[in-house]
């Protein structure tokens, strides 16, 4: 029988629980990379990986406790699904940065 | 099987197994299409990335970017996806009062961060720095702009959700549509992770 947490269709349950720890744990990640910005005591390599690494903790988060998102529901194509469309983000906006960068770089327009 | 995840808490056994498969499915679909909105959004990303600095000679990012409204429009979108999990959850209760408070609060919140995005490019264009002055801002408006047109069509398909579920109650045809309405709004506060963080707080360093 079914187990509510892995549920058919992947988006349904979720508990009173799982909401409101997503929400504290994106509240304060939020906090943090605003503040590691604002406040402007940082150097520039510490302001990006701090936000790079909240962003994507939170990006996490909300997929697995808001979506709930897991490799198992529906058979796991959900998850093969959005593996499948970051390999090609990757494509296209890590393509798109080194392509367009080797061509800055080799116009010499600095 | 899974397959009475969707009508496990209807009292209604009638609905059965084939109108829960097609609930699945719509729901499965809509993944799929979420997951091709995705790869829109990361278009966008990447044009913006390539162009966020040529300002030919406009406003740089440091300079039109305020960060406290940024956040204000964050916790903004942040809570009504929360709101949105707690309409789910009492769905799943088959409270449908509770259903529409929430759905109420959700609205009242996402039309608060449209309201306040319209602000934004109504003061960014009052002062000359609209769309048509550099490439930095053609792509901001656009990756933005198309944000925040889909957190309107989504603002639009609540109230639409609200007067189905006011007349027809939840049942084996609204309830596959609230799960997809609650996809879309969790996807859209996702998105909204991304353009903060790599739009905004970028620009601002």
């Amino acid at each position: 029988m079914s187990d509510i947490h892995t549920s058919h269709d992947g988006a349904s349950h979720g508990s009173y629980k799982s909401y409101f720890i997503g929400l504290i744990i994106s509240i304060v990640l939020t906090l943090i990379a605003f503040g590691v910005v604002m406040t402007g005591g940082f150097s520039v390599p510490v302001m990006m990986v701090t936000v790079v690494v909240t962003a994507i903790a939170q990006v996490l988060v909300q997929l697995v406790l808001f979506m709930h998102l897991n490799t198992k529901a529906e058979g796991g194509w959900n998850f093969i699904a959005i593996v499948f469309t970051v390999g090609i983000l990757g494509l296209i906006i890590g393509g798109s940065l080194w392509i367009m960068h080797n061509i800055h770089v080799n116009m010499m327009l600095n | 099987m899974a397959t009475d995840t969707l009508t496990n808490h209807d009292a209604h056994a009638h609905d059965g197994h084939e109108h829960h498969d097609a609930g699945a499915m719509k729901v499965f679909g809509f993944w799929i299409y979420l997951m091709s909105d995705l790869v829109i959004f990361g278009s966008l990303f990447a044009t913006f990335g390539v162009l966020g600095t040529a300002t030919a000679g406009g406003p740089t990012s440091q300079e039109i970017f305020e960060l406290p409204f940024v956040l204000v429009e964050t916790f903004l979108l942040l809570v009504s996806s929360f709101t949105f999990g707690l309409a789910v959850l009492a769905q799943n209760a088959g409270d449908r009062g509770a259903v529409l408070k929430w759905l109420a609060v959700t609205f009242l919140l996402g039309f608060g961060f449209v309201a306040m995005e319209v602000y934004e490019f109504h003061h960014l264009i009052a002062q000359g720095h609209g769309p048509d002055r550099s490439a930095f801002l053609s792509a901001f408006f656009t990756l933005v702009g198309t944000h925040g047109l889909h957190v309107t069509f989504g603002l639009i398909w609540i109230a639409t959700m609200f007067i189905q579920i006011s007349r027809r109650g939840l049942d084996s045809v609204t309830k596959p549509r609230m799960l997809c309405l609650s996809l879309f709004w969790h996807f859209l506060d996702i998105v909204w992770i991304c353009v903060f963080s790599f739009v905004y707080l970028f620009g601002a360093m």
